[in-house]
């Protein structure tokens, strides 16, 4: 449950954030956007704007590790889920001719895939890295042979733009002209921040993920957790693959995930495991993308298609050079959990 | 009867995947029985179809051999896919670029050349994992889209092809291809030879100890004295090398340059095919051959029966899913294999 005193607390909080010998980095981006803007506002703000677009559908990703690995399950199969929300996202809408249905099968979907994880993690405590894979095997098998080529959309999600704040010049059209499932994941994102640090459901999941028999002492069904969690992450990564294949692309293809559920991994890492922390690794993640793309467009450096393709590749091994040993992750990830006989 | 246990699940997983591959052709309008005996006489029957057969099986069977000494060493190398494109593409390279050596010569150069771009790729994973603790299957994907990308680079830039349209090297010389003995591609019989040697090194050399020992249970190898980290890499860099041996089987052998768009999905059959061995380097040559088999025939079977190649995909997911999930051993009541943890969780080692 969602308090206002919680609320409260974000704002609190951020206003504390601001104050603090970190926000150091907060204030030189803004400087460097600034400057950026009144040297050229026009690819500034594409810039910006293609950061949020390439960056959300990472940050999702991420959110879906983070719900797992929080309670003790490491997902390796989000490119799985990714890829089967996508396609059943993509032909229920083009089937039906109804975006809706599209949406809603992704999720679905999607939440199936988190069903399966669960079942192969928690009650057969298969490898959960093994697992993963299969699942993701499983995905590209079903996608690949059922795909059927000549299939449209009857549009996309069109962009919402919000009276008066999509006026603002930058803001507006970075933040406040885009996509329904933009503005719903965006939300989604800060309320499973609040969720995973304010309330009991959140308290409960981070002591799974830390201590599994501890938590299971004081009371909480350890299995039924994991289950409810790991579901609603493959929900959530259903939501994301919608997003790819309704809002964003409008199409879909074998493979159409392209490695973004291994990447939001690192992003999940780099930003140690919190969902604040993950959705500005995947705005830079999406600002590396959208900057190497403009210089292209802008014709300033000309750098071969290939090395541009690579770019999220290479950043994600590098930051995790950089960041892994530093950050530690949920203590049980990744075992499977035992009750104790009595 | 170990030896039976050991075959029983596999068995049991292909003949539910190949029955539920069935089921699915008969919702697609296609004739399942005409279409696996389409498949199996085309890749089991002809001198041409069992050419073709062990030709697709080589790489498969290496890299299932570098996935399998991954497993063993407790590390889950997804990587072998970009490996063997890097090696592949070393050999291509090494096999047009170099002229005027003799046969005797030229192959194995092009062969060591090809294994040691491959380890390259796996000396990265493998010292990443050992130094920095980041997850192998994490790095080695991104290595797969990092090789895959440069490789298209190269043979679309500066080792394209002159005149040529599409993204692909000069044909490699004469003196660096090799052929067939009695109908069996030498590549296969090369194949066979590292399997035996794979095996060989886990059952008789210390080396082969090691890599167990730290993929068991690595604070007990390193209170025994074995540098843990040093055997991570070495491990890691012995899958590379196998891929990359693989990949540059396959260039020499069958596609005779390189072309980014051959070699697909080579190294995720060898994950398969690793799994279905259960780890174990002999038992990698005969799933190879069934793979290698169905991947060749695919095509004639979609144009027999109608059913899109894409159905083997399916099989084989579902044979991975049958032969690692613990559901056949809990429906038949055969005595459970462990659940054995092969790979460790990141961030917290």
């Amino acid at each position: 449950m969602l308090r206002l005193q919680a609320v409260g607390e974000v704002i609190k909080m951020m206003t504390s954030a601001l104050r603090s010998r970190k926000s150091l980095y907060f204030y030189v981006v803004v400087i460097a956007i600034a400057f950026a803007y009144s040297v050229n506002s026009v690819s500034t703000v594409a810039v910006a704007a293609s950061s949020i677009t390439f960056g959300l559908p990472l940050a999702m990703a991420a959110m879906v590790g983070i719900m797992c690995e929080r309670t003790g399950v490491v997902n390796i199969g989000i490119e799985g889920t990714l890829l089967t929300s996508a396609f059943f996202g993509f032909f229920v809408a083009a089937l039906s001719q109804n975006l809706i249905w599209g949406l809603l099968a992704a999720i679905a979907s999607g939440a199936v895939t988190g069903l399966l994880l669960a079942l192969l993690t928690v009650s057969w405590k298969m490898d959960q890295i093994i697992a993963g894979t299969i699942v993701n095997i499983l995905a590209t098998g079903l996608t690949s042979f059922f795909y059927k080529q000549g299939y449209s959309l009857p549009a996309i999600f069109p962009r919402w733009s919000i009276p008066g704040l999509s006026d603002i010049p930058f803001l507006g059209r970075v933040f406040f002209q885009s996509g329904p499932i933009t503005y719903f994941g965006l939300i989604l994102i800060f309320v499973l921040y609040v969720a995973m640090y304010h309330t009991a459901w959140g308290l409960r999941t981070r002591a799974i993920g830390e201590y599994p028999s501890s938590a299971e002492t004081s009371g909480i069904s350890v299995k039924k957790f994991k289950y409810i969690n790991v579901v609603i992450a493959g929900a959530f990564g259903g939501l994301t693959g919608a997003y790819l294949a309704l809002e964003l692309v409008g199409s879909f293809d074998r493979g159409f995930s392209a490695g973004k559920g291994f990447t939001a991994l690192a992003i999940m890492i780099f930003g140690r495991w919190n969902p604040i922390g993950a959705l500005l690794a995947a705005i830079f993640f999406g600002f590396a993308q959208a900057l190497a793309n403009q210089l292209m467009i802008d014709g300033l450096v000309a750098i071969p298609g290939p090395f541009i393709n690579m770019l999220p590749y290479v950043l994600t091994i590098v930051v995790l050079a950089f960041s892994a040993g530093k950050v530690r992750g949920p203590a049980a990830a990744g075992q499977p959990y035992e009750r104790e006989q009595a | 009867m170990k030896l039976v246990r050991a075959w029983i699940t596999p068995l049991i997983a292909l003949v539910i995947a190949f029955g539920i591959g069935a089921i699915l052709m008969i919702t697609q309008g296609s004739d399942p029985l005409r279409a696996y005996e389409s498949l199996f006489t085309t890749a089991f029957s002809t001198q041409e179809g069992l050419a073709k057969t062990f030709g697709k099986a080589t790489p498969l069977a290496i890299s299932g051999l570098a996935v399998v000494i991954g497993l063993r060493a407790g590390l889950f190398n997804i990587g072998a896919q970009g490996q063997l494109i890097s090696g592949a593409l070393a050999a291509a390279w090494a096999g047009y670029a170099i002229t005027g050596l003799p046969m005797i010569a030229h192959v194995p150069l092009c062969l060591i050349i090809g294994a040691i771009f491959g380890s390259l790729v796996g000396y990265i994973a493998g010292a990443l994992k050992a130094y920095r603790g980041i997850h192998e299957v994490i790095t080695t994907i991104m290595l797969n889209s990092i090789v895959l990308q440069f490789a298209e680079y190269l043979s679309n830039g500066p080792l394209k092809e002159e005149g040529s349209i599409i993204a692909k090297t000069p044909p490699i010389a004469d003196s660096a291809k090799i052929g067939s003995i009695a109908g069996l591609p030498i590549g296969f019989l090369l194949s066979g030879l590292l399997a035996v040697g794979v095996w060989w090194i886990f059952k008789k050399t210390t080396t082969g100890f090691r890599f167990e020992t730290v993929g068991k249970n690595k604070n007990a190898a390193w209170y025994a004295g074995i540098a843990v980290k040093r055997n991570t890499v070495f491990a890691m860099v012995a899958c590379g090398a196998l891929a990359g041996f693989g990949g540059a089987v396959e260039t020499l052998g069958v596609v005779g340059k390189f072309e980014p768009a051959f070699n697909q999905g080579l190294g995720f059959d060898g994950i398969t095919i690793a799994l279905l061995a259960r780890a174990n380097p002999l038992a990698v040559i005969p799933g190879a051959i069934l793979f290698g088999g169905m991947r060749g025939a695919g095509p004639t079977m979609q144009f027999t029966a109608g059913v899109s190649p894409e159905i083997i995909d399916l099989i084989l997911a579902i044979v991975l899913f049958f032969v690692t999930a613990p559901i056949i051993s809990r429906i038949f009541k055969l005595k459970s294999d462990s659940n054995a943890q092969v790979t460790s969780g990141w961030g917290s080692n």
